[in-house]
């Protein structure tokens, strides 16, 4: 892949237990700017937990990130503030801010964190909702919009911060399946205008056609990686080819997912 | 008659009494949020000797009957640590501490029903601990306790007589005053009774206005 573009992401031999159960056991992997990771996987496997030990909501065991050759260091609060500002998240329930209308929930943290002006702030959010077609639901409450819409309400409002790297979690995965083409096609669309991208998902349409390359997490371990021709069509072990075959049958190839 | 008469002529010191009701009340509901907020955040995301220290705060002042605290501090601590307060004073304080103890926990069990998913949204957004409880826990956490918290303006309205054992000048007291005095219970305890069921009737509406102001959309009952 591009090894000319500039390091966005370093994540080197990552560790994590809970209790007796190791998760990760040791995960090391970069992504580039305007790369795309997909990672894929068994559930309960750790991926989730490998995104958060990126943005240091998990703090793990063992290894180290750097964002853009800086390491980020779990130890100091203030400055695990600042990289969290630079590393956008989304979650598998949306995760919004019930109290909050859709341009408050993108706005708050352009206000409280980074210290900007009402207007400015409100301005900002508004053109981040157009990003992502809900200017006209920006008055709305969470608890008023669509699962699909709550999920474009929380890209926009990772986006806002203009992170250095989006990390996905699962995006779909709560969605009903005809508002899952919604949210895929707005991270089609990031992924196309070159934003870097770390996206957890079962949807093998958006990881085939949009990702740079795919991580196959098994057992704690990278297990195979690559772009996606080499996963689907020539893996090097048995097992991803069938846990390829078994996610493709199971949420199919390009179910909900519009090509643009 | 005579009796209306006594009602009439006791009423204007009556109502006064009101005003030191409503003030201990009021005084001592506030105190009891000031601190029983905080409290309730302590107890969800503070250490965990900071944890028990607060319940055993929690436990002591939910354990004790009112009139042993009042006893106990108003004529044991406060003349012990040379604080000269007035019974009225003497009341909010003691009361406010107590009402913290109870607020704290409908404060708490409001934070926890939240979960953790926006803690962590604010978190991964670049918020502070405390920038996150300020501005999405705690708008939330309050919103929710209000039915919780309605409890606590008449429970406090009817304990507050029990200050009357001190002597504050509140609405039982008063009463008490001229029952003794004109040898006529019954009508003047009605009246304070009265007075004490339309104090809680408001309080209660108020509280129910405040409710439906502030509910997020998408929440209705």
């Amino acid at each position: 892949m591009p090894k000319n573009k500039e390091l966005i992401l370093q994540v080197k031999d990552i560790h994590k237990s809970f209790g007796d159960k190791e998760v990760l056991k040791g995960i090391s992997f970069e992504v580039h700017k305007g790369e795309t990771k997909v990672i894929i996987g068994p559930s309960g496997m750790g991926k989730s937990t490998l995104l958060r030990c990126i943005n240091q909501l998990t703090i793990p065991d063992k290894g180290t990130i750097w964002l853009r050759g800086q390491e980020v260091n779990h130890h100091n609060a203030r400055q695990i503030n600042q990289f969290r500002q630079k590393i956008g998240m989304v979650f598998q329930d949306f995760n919004l801010f019930d109290h909050l209308n859709a341009v408050s929930n993108v706005e708050i943290a352009l206000i409280k964190v980074k210290g900007m002006k009402k207007q400015e702030a409100r301005d900002k959010a508004m053109s981040e909702l157009q990003k992502v077609g809900l200017v006209k639901q920006a008055f709305l409450y969470p608890a008023e919009l669509s699962g699909g819409q709550k999920q474009r309400v929380s890209i926009a409002r990772a986006l806002a911060m203009d992170p250095e790297v989006m990390l996905f979690d699962e995006p779909t995965s709560a969605l009903d399946p005809e508002l899952i083409g919604e949210v895929l096609g707005v991270m089609q669309k990031l992924a196309q205008e070159g934003m870097t991208m770390v996206v957890v998902t079962h949807e093998m349409g958006f990881a085939r056609s949009v990702a740079d390359e795919i991580i196959f997490l098994e057992r704690g371990r990278i297990l195979e990686s690559g772009p996606p021709e080499k996963l689907f069509y020539q893996p090097e072990y048995e097992r991803t080819r069938k846990f390829l075959f078994k996610l493709t049958e199971l949420y199919g190839d390009i179910k909900g997912y519009h090509k643009r | 008659m005579e009796n209306l008469m006594v009602v009439y002529e006791a009423l204007p010191f009556l109502l006064q009494g009101i005003i030191t009701t409503l003030g201990l009340v009021l005084s001592a509901l506030f105190l009891g949020f000031i601190i029983g907020v905080p409290l309730a955040i302590g107890q969800v995301f503070a250490s965990s000797w900071i944890k028990k220290i607060i319940a055993i705060y929690v436990w002591f002042f939910r354990g004790l009957p009112i009139l042993v605290l009042l006893f106990l501090f108003y004529y044991g601590l406060f003349t012990m640590i040379g604080l000269n307060l007035t019974a009225f004073m003497a009341a909010v304080l003691v009361l406010g501490l107590r009402s913290s103890a109870y607020q704290s926990q409908i404060f708490r069990g409001s934070i926890q029903s939240l979960g953790k998913g926006q803690l962590m949204a604010a978190y991964s957004l670049g918020m502070s601990k405390g920038k996150a409880i300020w501005n999405i826990i705690l708008p939330q956490a309050l919103r929710i306790s209000i039915p919780g918290w309605s409890n606590e303006y008449p429970a406090m309205l009817t304990e507050s007589a029990i200050t009357y054992a001190i002597g504050v000048m509140e609405i039982l007291t008063r009463g008490n005053f001229i029952a003794s005095r004109t040898y006529l219970p019954m009508p003047i305890y009605l009246t304070c009774a009265i007075i004490f069921l339309l104090l809680s009737y408001s309080g209660m509406k108020l509280l129910h206005l405040l409710e439906e102001k502030v509910r997020m959309p998408g929440f209705e009952k």
